[in-house]
């Protein structure tokens, strides 16, 4: 049976994480409302941009039942936007977040757009070949907690990370064909 | 890590353990565009406003020294913002800054690039600095948005580099009829090309005048290869829910909010309508008690020269 994923469907680059766990033979659902959540085997906060995405949560009603799923251990994976709604501490801004994944992220780190860039990581956890990354205005994290797997680093700052059923990424492997981090994902629903 | 061992590219490496960056690639552009779908950029003209846009749940800002609907009004000639007020407005928020370069005015986009802007809106609301070129995009690091009024207008951008396309609408007149008519030639041109056969492309693309990679690459999609945004007279939540419905991935709102009665509201509103685009009992619920929208105008009253979507070739 196909794994049941939602994609949270408020703003940000949704269609490209539902094509790619389409892609990876997972059932991606749209989530915009409380309702949406039931049934799921595992969630995807996407890109986008994080205030956006948090205000939007708290406004529709979904930070609360997201919040209490989050707390009985249901699978999230935050790409970019998405970890930065996720993290414990965001450096300097007062916006809407869970605060579970025990890091802490500086958002735009890199600097402005002219800034972002790609680069391939190592990534064993994924086999042997690199990974190519895209970061866009991507947040660094400055802190990893212990309970935290750093998966891949990118100038010595961890860029994919995993605390049990929690996955992470600064990084948009949704705009790039190798599909390998969407299958971890998968892998530990 | 066992980084080295398995790294080539190592020597080009500033990190003492990453392998090189390279930036500013045709993927971190699109890319940009990608994360600003599903949501709302709003015209702001100082901090204050900008806040209040980043408050509201605003994607992204343009900063500018006049919205379209005064522009229209004192005349003159509109340039690129001062790059004072563009700081300012950087500095007031953390979500993406965007300003305006006049059409084929290249030196100005160089400056907004130096300035750190994260995209150039190479616009039709400014005066234009040629008549017959447009700025080559692809020479610049910074990702460019370009308005088009039909689907040959769009790929002729997206051929000089444009990262992503607004359909022009007609900017601060508060009437959303042109964004309509725009988004209909775009989604109906794109239509057209995937009912043609094959050997009929080439002749399109003459037709279009468009590239005919392009061309191809549509008719085989079914989608423009950069995300397709909405601008030009929107003014409440029902005008974007209706451009959303038409196609549009994001809209921008130029003088419709900052000209309304309550701005802050309106923004909000208009941010939510964006989500919830194809709910109409929650866009009921959205449209309710914004106060008065910005007054607009009735286009057929406009004359040939005063529409500022004509500008651009």
């Amino acid at each position: 049976m196909a794994k049941k994923v939602g994609v949270l469907a408020l703003q940000g680059d949704f269609e490209r994480h539902l094509a790619a766990l389409d892609e990876c033979g997972a059932e991606g659902r749209v989530v915009r409302l409380p309702a949406e959540l039931d049934g799921l085997d595992g969630f995807v906060i996407p890109g986008g941009e994080s205030t956006t995405i948090g205000k939007l949560l708290v406004r529709f009603g979904l930070f609360g039942p997201l919040a209490a799923l989050l707390k009985d251990g249901f699978p999230v994976y935050g790409s970019c936007a998405g970890l930065i709604v996720l993290a414990a501490e965001i450096a300097g801004y007062d916006q809407p977040g869970f605060r579970v994944f025990d890091l802490a992220v500086d958002r735009n780190a890199y600097g402005p757009q002219v800034e972002s860039f790609e680069a391939d990581l190592d990534a064993p956890a994924l086999g042997p070949e690199p990974l190519r990354a895209v970061f866009i205005r991507a947040p660094v994290v400055t802190r990893a907690g212990s309970g935290v797997e750093v998966l891949a680093r990118f100038e010595d700052r961890p860029v994919l990370v995993r605390q049990s059923r929690l996955l992470g990424s600064t990084f948009h492997p949704e705009l790039t064909p190798d599909r390998r981090v969407h299958n971890y994902f998968l892998s530990i629903l | 890590m066992a980084k080295k061992a398995m790294n080539e590219g190592d020597m080009n490496s500033g990190g003492s353990n990453g392998r090189s960056r390279e930036i500013a690639t045709w993927r971190n552009k699109v890319g940009l565009a990608e994360m600003l779908k599903g949501g709302v950029i709003m015209d702001v003209t100082n901090a204050e406003q900008a806040k209040i846009a980043e408050e509201a749940g605003a994607v992204a800002v343009m900063a500018l020294e006049r919205v379209p609907a005064d522009i229209r009004v004192e005349g003159g000639v509109a340039r690129m913002a001062d790059p004072d007020k563009i700081k300012e407005i950087q500095d007031a928020v953390s979500i993406p800054v965007m300003a305006k370069c006049r059409i084929g005015h290249f030196a100005e986009a160089q400056i907004l690039e130096a300035l750190g802007v994260d995209f150039i809106d190479e616009s039709e609301v400014l005066t234009p600095a040629d008549e017959s070129f447009h700025v080559n995009k692809l020479l610049f690091k910074v990702p460019f948005v370009c308005g088009c009024r039909d689907l040959g207008e769009a790929l002729r951008r997206i051929g000089e580099g444009a990262a992503m396309i607004r359909t022009k609408g007609e900017a601060g007149s508060g009437n959303v009829v042109e964004a309509v008519r725009h988004m209909r030639a775009v989604v109906g041109g794109i239509r057209r090309l995937q009912s043609l056969p094959a050997e009929e492309l080439m002749t399109e693309a003459k037709n279009l005048g468009a590239p005919y990679d392009l061309v191809v690459e549509v008719a085989r999609t079914g989608k423009l290869p950069v995300p397709n945004f909405s601008a030009g007279g929107i003014a409440t939540p029902a005008d974007a829910s209706l451009v959303m419905q038409l196609g549009a991935e994001s809209v921008f709102v130029g003088s419709g909010i900052f000209k309304s009665s309550d701005p802050g509201r309106r923004a909000k509103a208009i941010v939510e309508a964006v989500t919830r685009y194809d709910d109409p009992k929650a866009l009921a619920e959205i449209s309710r008690g914004l106060g008065e929208p910005m007054p607009g105008i009735d286009v057929r009253q406009l004359d040939e020269k005063q529409l500022l979507a004509l500008r651009g070739w």
